[in-house]
């Protein structure tokens, strides 16, 4: 999957208050790019945001050349790419990484999300169904206002979910959702914090699930070279950028 | 725009890319050209595997990064048995950046790099800051750097370029012990060492709290050290420490760098070497030199 570096334009942009949705077009061609990857964006204008900000792929669109990306603000550098206006310029670095596995056709499937972590398993699950899967989608946010575009995702499946506080679906965490007891999967992605995945990958583990997660460690280069995000596995330390951001949680030392 | 670096390292133009900073050459291939680059050094290496240092590594900082991978590598028989096959028919010169711990380990890293033909140079790394043992601790006393230079230089027959670490307090005196030695070339900045700290929940940022400092903010140190080591050295300087646009690199040249390396910038432009040797090349023909080679220590001062 070849790689390359691009100028997109910002053309939509959505806010959801701590969040926004930045859908930004190229002039070119898109390169094949597979759910759960991510692309590498410059944030121009933030004197203290040095190097690039991973974000992963929300949803993309080959006829217009578009990707559209999740944003939360989280620091300085996601704050300044929230700014962004209409017509703005955007660099990215992109695909990077490796997707999601893709399921066998008539496999039970479960896409389970936490806060932003929701983000890629829309272009996900765009995808599953567009390959006659129709994947259950798990949830999870502090409270109703983090469950962003809930609709969108009840479209492309059964969709469940749960809110710290109570305020929409059930109340406490994804790994407490009623549907672990009324249904079995044979597969398992999970994106989210890293305690709510590895709780996720806990219980995955002991109903012998297969599962998948996206991690999102700190990241330099994205490509692999400067060994900055590595995560502890079988193999040794591995880069998140280069051999993830997905890895089957069979790999990981959790 | 050719440059001989000496006993056999011929760079096609003055730009390399810096070790740790550009994988194996590999990770970049999608972006820049190879050939139109003077060399690459690739990953630092040691004698045995090393797992490096825990997560985190990485601290970003206004301009600029710190790390603390350790010298993550698998080892050089593992280098030499799967990694150069891949490698060694480049269009650019490859150099190994070679580290070690213990005196020993650096003479048989070297020995076993001189074997590889298509190495024509190995940077000696005595100047990493994240590893405890070794590494800089031959880097930053003359008596260091001459025991493990005059060593190395004994088995390696081929280019020997020594990279120095700027945590010193006189590094012309450290280059000047490495030229002693039988250094071919010196290199510098490595990084310098610093630590970064979070305030909301107290702890260091870095799983072994200090790293190596790289980026936009170490030009004017790095720049400030290349032109002392250019005056108190005869053997060619490489100069690399926040390169991150052609200007840069005319700057490091005028300061009495033969060459340069690009780190840190690459992770912002992946494309920014080829660019930048373009962008010298641009700046020799605006200026009138006929060879790049005149720009270096060209400094009116």
């Amino acid at each position: 999957m070849t790689k390359q570096i691009a100028d997109f334009k910002l053309v939509q942009k959505q806010d959801f208050g701590r969040s926004v949705l930045l859908k930004l077009r190229a002039e070119q061609a898109l390169p094949e790019i597979a759910p759960g990857q991510f692309v590498q964006v410059r944030v121009d204008g933030s004197p203290n945001t040095y190097l690039r900000r991973p974000i992963s792929i929300h949803d993309v669109d080959f006829q217009h050349n578009e990707i559209t990306l999740l944003v939360q603000q989280v620091g300085e550098g996601t704050r300044h790419l929230a700014m962004a206006e209409m017509g703005n310029v955007i660099n990215m670095v992109m695909p990077l990484g490796n997707g999601f596995s893709l399921p066998e056709k008539g496999e039970i499937v479960l896409l389970v999300g936490g806060g932003i972590g929701i983000a890629p398993l829309f272009y996900f699950a765009k995808v599953l169904v567009e390959n006659d899967i129709r994947p259950m989608l798990l949830l999870g946010g502090k409270t109703e206002s983090d469950l962003l575009r809930l609709a969108d995702y009840q479209q492309l499946g059964e969709t469940f979910v749960t809110t710290e506080d109570g305020s929409l679906g059930e109340k406490g965490f994804v790994t407490m959702h009623s549907v672990w007891q009324n249904q079995d999967f044979d597969k398992i992605y999970v994106c989210g914090p890293k305690p709510m995945m590895k709780a996720v990958a806990k219980m995955a583990a002991e109903k012998d699930v297969w599962c998948e997660v996206s991690l999102e460690n700190l990241m330099a280069c994205g490509l692999g070279a400067c060994l900055c995000c590595v995560e502890d596995t079988v193999d040794g330390h591995v880069c998140v950028c280069k051999e993830g951001p997905v890895f089957n949680t069979r790999r990981l030392k959790w | 725009m050719t440059i001989d670096l000496g006993r056999g390292l011929v760079l096609r133009n003055p730009v390399m890319t810096a070790s740790g900073t550009f994988g194996y050459g590999e990770e970049y291939t999608d972006f820049v050209d190879l050939a139109q680059l003077g060399g690459i050094i690739v990953k630092g290496t040691t004698l045995h595997p090393r797992e490096g240092n825990p997560y985190p590594r990485m601290a970003e900082t206004a301009s600029g990064m710190l790390n603390c991978v350790g010298l993550q590598n698998k080892g050089v028989q593992y280098f030499i048995d799967a990694i150069y096959p891949r490698i060694k028919d480049f269009d650019t010169n490859v150099l190994l950046n070679l580290s070690g711990s213990s005196l020993e380990d650096y003479v048989k890293g070297a020995e076993m790099v001189d074997a590889l033909e298509k190495i024509p140079a190995i940077e000696l790394n005595v100047s990493c800051p994240n590893v405890k043992q070794g590494g800089m601790a031959f880097g930053v006393t003359t008596t260091g750097i001459s025991q493990v230079v005059s060593e190395v230089r004994k088995v390696y027959h081929k280019h020997l370029m020594v990279k120095l670490s700027p945590n010193v307090t006189n590094i012309a005196e450290i280059a000047m012990a490495a030229e002693a030695a039988g250094a071919d070339s010196v290199s510098l900045i490595n990084t310098l060492m610093g630590m970064a700290i979070d305030a909301e929940k107290r702890k260091p940022k870095l799983s072994v709290i200090t790293g190596g400092l790289s980026g936009a903010c170490v030009k004017p140190v790095a720049l400030r050290m290349v032109w002392q080591v250019a005056k108190a050295v005869k053997i060619p300087v490489v100069g690399l420490g926040g390169i991150s646009n052609a200007t840069d690199a005319v700057e490091f040249m005028l300061a009495g760098a033969s060459a340069i390396e690009i780190g840190t910038a690459n992770f912002i432009d992946p494309t920014v070497s080829a660019k930048v040797a373009w962008g010298i090349n641009e700046y020799c023909e605006r200026h009138g030199f006929q060879k790049v080679t005149e720009l270096i220590g060209a400094l009116e001062c």
